[in-house]
Formats: structure tokens, sequence, C-alpha cells
């Protein structure tokens, strides 16, 4: 009888502070354990009694590379509460801005966290000694994403310019066609961020996925939209909490989403791309198709290339949003100036996957309830699957290659442990 | 073993939102220069590489919040050369220290189905309540420049050039005109320290305080004037305690802002 333990005590290219630990007992994969030891910061008790006013400012801090995430998910919550409805030009700044965001955090992701795993490097730095144009287009792809941010917010981490109803200030038409150069820079970057993602070597894997994503009638998702999957589900938002639901693990420090009476399911690029791909703007999809990539992607190692296409999708969006925009009569859709109790839900598309907030509000329009589910919340347990079925096809490889194994099937979700509370350290037992 | 080693530095996390580290990594212009002028010891969110201390310069970003961070903090310091906390977790407790003001073990039970659980102090504190800081970079989150500035000043062995002034003069420099004066709408702006390029009023909205108190803030006279644009003294108490909670004026600054409140 042998007993094996593979253990990871701090994973690092990610987000956060998090460990694995996995247990092998007579060649059967007995316990997986994503642990997520980033502190509580307990957002979701200090939000009480705080004003609507202040939730996208408070919110951002739960992650500093998806900030716009969260002041978007907290904005549509609060205006459903509220009863205003955003539309228009602002609504389009709002895509605009999450546009930004995209490419930024996929950037990062394809280029300093991800891509040295494909090509043997232990980070982007030392990957740049060898391939230094690679790295070089990368960061200029990711500028791009990080100055769009900045024109629209202020600031690429925790930017000041959105409020519930919209921004404080909207952009002139020029301040806005300041930037189109360099996005159709980043546009060809992007596409050749593509080409070159889709010539790394993957393992041979395919899982059954649950895929959740948003879906809009004529949009790929980004700031809103009905929940759905691959399984039948569609419901708004504010069926969110009928539908899934958290367990606490006690390994965790993050609470972990499965489908009600359901199990794991997977939300982020792959499942958007898998649930919207016939919304991708034309050149994002015409880049899938010359890299080969296919309408439904199974092998989470793929993920990378579909991260280098939503990429080219959030350039030629933005370029879009730049050319037709004319700004609006006013920069945000006032309050209405007398509120009553009420509960708003709202959902986004966080680079990682879905971002769901519920806020309950008094007549004062103070918070007297707060619930967010971060997108690793809801990927954590499917990691945990994947994790099971890949260690359990791998038996034969030794610590080592199993433990950077497991290490890179992590780093496939682009986890986001500071969202989740935060990430990863590998404890490995083989019984 | 060559006579002259680059420097190591390294990058540790404590609770945060990881913003101020992803500040370096946002730095893609200078991103390759400092990496060749430095050897990166130990930086988890960017390089699996982890190589021994000691460190002749460390970044800490976060606030301290479990028991094992009380030990891991003095280990870090030990290790360190020079140690430079980044961000408003690591120097004024970060809006996680809103805790400080409440009962965390409700918090604890608000938020988690199995509160056992989790192992949390009941505090959120600065790293300078625990062990001895070079120098304190604001900002919630810090500005990547100032991050460069620092970075440069400490390899050069000279003192960082960070001003400690109000985010006005940023803002007059900037040719903004005043929100407050102009609109009327609330501002922190007299009493926060610059850095940030006082964006907030270039878009039209007030100062939150995100850099924290300015060297020589009057927040007796700033929550007057708040009172004055209508705020109530709850909704005062509240903008000193946001992000930069700890930081002694702005602590002090919400206390009395309540009490005030019942004077009047």
């Amino acid at each position: 009888m042998t007993e094996r333990t593979i253990a990871v005590n701090y994973l690092a290219r990610v987000e956060g502070e998090g460990a694995l630990r996995v247990r092998i007992h007579d060649r059967t994969v007995e316990e997986v354990e994503l642990k997520i030891f980033e502190p509580p910061r307990f957002f979701e008790a200090f939000l009480r009694g705080r004003s609507y006013r202040e939730a996208p400012d408070i919110t951002a801090r739960i992650c500093g590379i998806c900030p716009v995430a969260y002041q978007m998910s907290s904005c549509n919550a609060m205006e459903q509460a509220l009863g205003i409805s955003v539309t228009g030009a602002v609504r389009e700044l709002r895509r605009l801005l999450y546009c930004g965001e995209w490419i930024e955090s996929h950037a990062l992701h394809i280029y300093l966290l991800h891509a040295p795993d494909f090509l043997g490097y232990p980070d982007a730095i030392a990957l740049a000694k060898d391939h230094p144009e690679a790295v070089k287009q990368g960061l200029a792809l990711k500028k791009v994403g990080n100055a769009l941010m900045t024109l629209l917010g202020g600031r690429e981490i925790h930017p000041v310019n959105v409020r519930i109803g919209g921004f404080y200030r909207c952009p002139s038409r020029e301040e806005l066609e300041a930037i189109r150069p360099d996005l159709v820079h980043a546009l060809e970057l992007a596409e050749t961020t593509a080409r070159f993602v889709a010539g790394l070597t993957f393992p041979k894997i395919e899982e059954d996925y649950e895929f959740v994503s948003l879906r809009h009638p004529d949009e790929y998702p980004l700031a809103d939209g009905e929940i759905v999957s691959n399984r039948g589900l569609r419901i708004p938002p504010s069926k969110y909490d009928e539908t899934f639901e958290e367990i606490h693990a006690p390994y965790s420090n993050a609470l972990q989403s499965v489908r009600k009476g359901g199990g794991s399911y997977l939300t982020g690029p792959m499942a958007r791309y898998a649930l919207n791909r016939d919304r991708l703007s034309a050149r994002a999809r015409k880049i899938a198709e010359e890299v080969g990539l296919e309408p439904i992607v199974t092998n989470p190692y793929r993920s990378i290339i579909v991260r280098a296409v939503e990429t080219v999708f959030a350039c030629e969006e933005a370029l879009r949003i730049i050319d037709a925009y004319r700004p609006p009569a006013a920069p945000f859709v006032p309050p209405p100036d007398r509120l009553g109790p009420a509960t708003g839900y709202g959902v986004s598309e966080a680079p990682r996957g879905i971002l769901y907030h519920r806020y309950r509000l008094d007549a004062q329009g103070l918070i007297q309830d707060a619930k967010i589910v971060a997108p690793t919340s809801q990927n954590q347990k499917r990691i945990e699957d994947d994790l099971r079925s890949l260690v359990t096809r791998s038996l034969d490889l030794d610590e080592a290659a199993l433990t950077n194994m497991c290490e890179r099937a992590i780093r496939n979700y682009d986890p986001c442990i500071s969202c989740a509370t935060h990430f990863l350290d590998l404890d490995l037992v083989r019984d | 073993m060559p006579a002259a080693h680059k420097p190591r530095l390294a990058v540790f996390k404590f609770a945060s939102c990881d913003g101020c580290q992803l500040s370096v990594l946002d730095c893609e212009d200078e991103l390759l220069a400092v990496a060749g002028a430095v050897d990166i010891a130990d930086f988890r969110e960017a390089s699996s590489t982890v190589l021994d201390g000691p460190y002749d310069l460390t970044l800490v970003e976060g606030s301290v919040t479990t028991p094992e961070d009380l030990h891991r903090i003095q280990e870090i310091r030990a290790q360190s050369r020079a140690l430079v906390t980044i961000g408003a977790c690591a120097t004024a407790g970060g809006i996680q220290a809103l805790r400080n003001f409440a009962d965390v073990e409700e918090f604890r039970k608000a938020v988690y189905a199995h509160p056992e659980y989790i192992k949390t102090l009941a505090t959120s504190t600065p790293i300078r309540d625990h062990v001895t800081v070079d120098f304190e970079l604001r900002g919630c989150p810090i500005n990547k420049f100032q991050l460069l500035e620092v970075i440069t000043a400490f390899l050069a062995r000279r003192a960082p050039n960070i001003p400690t002034e109000s985010v006005c003069i940023e803002c007059k420099r900037r040719g903004n005109v005043c929100v407050v004066v102009a609109h009327g709408t609330p501002c922190l702006g007299p009493v926060t320290q610059a850095g940030c390029g006082a964006i907030c009023p270039s878009f039209h909205r007030g100062c939150y305080g995100c850099f924290g108190p300015q060297d020589t803030p009057n927040t007796d006279s700033m929550t007057k004037n708040l009172a004055r644009l209508g705020m109530a003294p709850a909704e005062v108490q509240r903008v000193f305690r946001t992000f930069n909670s700890m930081a002694p004026a702005f602590r002090a600054a919400g206390i009395a802002a309540v009490k005030e409140g019942e004077k009047a």
C-alpha cells in the first residue's frame, strides 16, 4: 500500500495566495484540495452601513487585476435597486472601459503568467532573454489596455471615474480619437498573439464542462446580460441565488460554488467563447478560424488561445465604440429623488469569468446586506475536478513532473485569489 | 562569485488586492530595464523562481491580519536590508481595517458558513506597527512612477523624492478648476497627500483620500467644510474611514466627526 502527497505550498504566477494538496492512496486520488489561504478581508461584512454610492470604489479594492469588473457588477446591482437604467453612449463607454481591462488582464496572463509554462521558463523576464520580441509585444499590448483604462478612468488600477448611473465625466470625441492609433496597433499585436499562442504545444486533454457565461441578444458579453449555460440554463441575474450555491470547505478561505442539485461548472473565456462565438467581432472570428481554434474548446490548456481571440475582440470592439461615439447629453443617469428599501442584482464578465453582486438597501440607500461571488470561487470546484482527472491519468509521473503539471493546470484558469479571497501551495500526499 | 553582485529585490504580499505589486508589472516600458538592474529573488505573482534572502530591497504590500503574518513579517524584516511598504494596506491597514471599528467575530459569521475554519486577527494593522519600515509609499493604489522613483533611490542609496504636500498643489499645477469652489463638491484634496496627479478633480469629482493624510492636514477645518457642504456627521466619518482609516490623522478625524455632530 502506498501513500503519496503532492504539495505546492505557494503557487506562483497567480494573483493572490493559494496552495494545493493532493492525496493519492493505492493509485486512487482520494483528495484534491485547492487551498485558498489569502487572508479574509470581510468585504461583505463592512459594506453594511455604507452608502450605495460607495460600492463601486470599495468593491474595486477586492481585486487590483480586475477592478472594473467590480465597479460594473456593483453598478448593475445598485442601478437595478434604484430603478434606473443606463443606455446609449454611457453604456457604450462602460463597455469601452471594460475592453481596456480585458486587454490588460488577458495580455498579463498570456505573456507574463501563462506563456512561460508552455516554453519552460520560470517567468517572463527569463522568457524575454530568449524571446525578447514576444515579451515586448505582450507588454506593448498590455500597455494599450492600461492606457485605455487611464483615459476613461484616470488610472489603470482602481479607476476613479465610475459612479452609479454612469461616469463623473465623459470624454470628448477628440480625447477618444487620440488613442485610436494605439488600438489599431494593439489589434495587430493581438492577432500576432493569437498566432503565437496557437503554435504552442498542448497536452492532449478533453474535459466535460458545464460552461456558464453571460449572453446578450447581439453583443459578445461584457458588462451585462442573462446567465446561460450549455446545459439549458437561461436566467436573469436575479435568479442567481436560486440556481447556484456556495459551500464552505474546511481548508479554504474562499467559498466554492456549485449548481444547486448539480456539480461544478466553468466560467471565463472558454465558457464565453463556447456560448457566444456567434457574437464575436469579424476579425476575432476570422483569427479563431485562421489559427484552427475549435468552436467549443474543452482542453483547458488551450484557454490561452481563447484569451488571445478575446483580446482581438476587445481591441476591435474598442475601435467600434470610439468610431461611433457621440458624447452623451449627461455623463450619468441621476438616482431617483426618493429611495425605497430595495434589492438589486448585478453580473458582469470579469476577464476570468462572471462576477455576481447582490445588495439590499434601506430607504436611506445604506447597504443592509451584500453578497459577492467572484469568478475564481465559482471555478474553484471545477479546478479541483480537473486536477483529480489529470492526476488520475498521470500517476506514473514523478513528484516534480506531477507537481509542475498541477500548477500548470491551475494557471489555465487565470485564478485570481485576491478575488476568491485569494492563491496556491501544492501539497501532494501519496498514501 | 563576481565582486559586484546585482541588488536583490523581493516583493511580498500580506492582506491586499494585489494592485500595488501589479503596479510593478504595469511599468511596461521600464519592466525589462528594472529586471536587468536587479536580481528578482522572490516575487511570487510574477515568477516561479524563489531565492533565499537576504534581500537588498524588499517591497511589502498588504496589512497584517493573521497570526501567521505576525511571524512572517518579522522573518522578512530580518532578511531585508531596506524594507519599503507599498500602498494603503501596508501603510494604513487598508479597507480591511474597517474591522478595527467593528466586531470581527460578527464579521466572520456574516461572511462564512463555517466561521471556525477562518483564522484571522481582530485587527488589520500597517506593517510599521510590527517592524521598522525604511520608507512608506502611499496610495490605493500606489502611483507606478513614484514606485520607480523609490526603487531607483534605494538602489542608488539616496532618499526618494516623494512630495508630502496636498493634492491641492497638484490640482493647481494641473490647471483644474477647484470642484469645491466652483461646484460645491465635497473634496478631501486639502488634507490628502499628493501623488495621484489630482485625478479625481480632473474627472469633476472630489478627492476621496486614497493617498492618506498629507504632512500637515487640518482635518478639523475639513470636517467643518464637509458639514457646510451638506454632509451628515456619519457621512463625514465614512469619508475618513475608507482606505486609510488607520492613518493617525484620518483615524482621529473619523472619531471627531461624530463627536462634533453630537455637539451640534
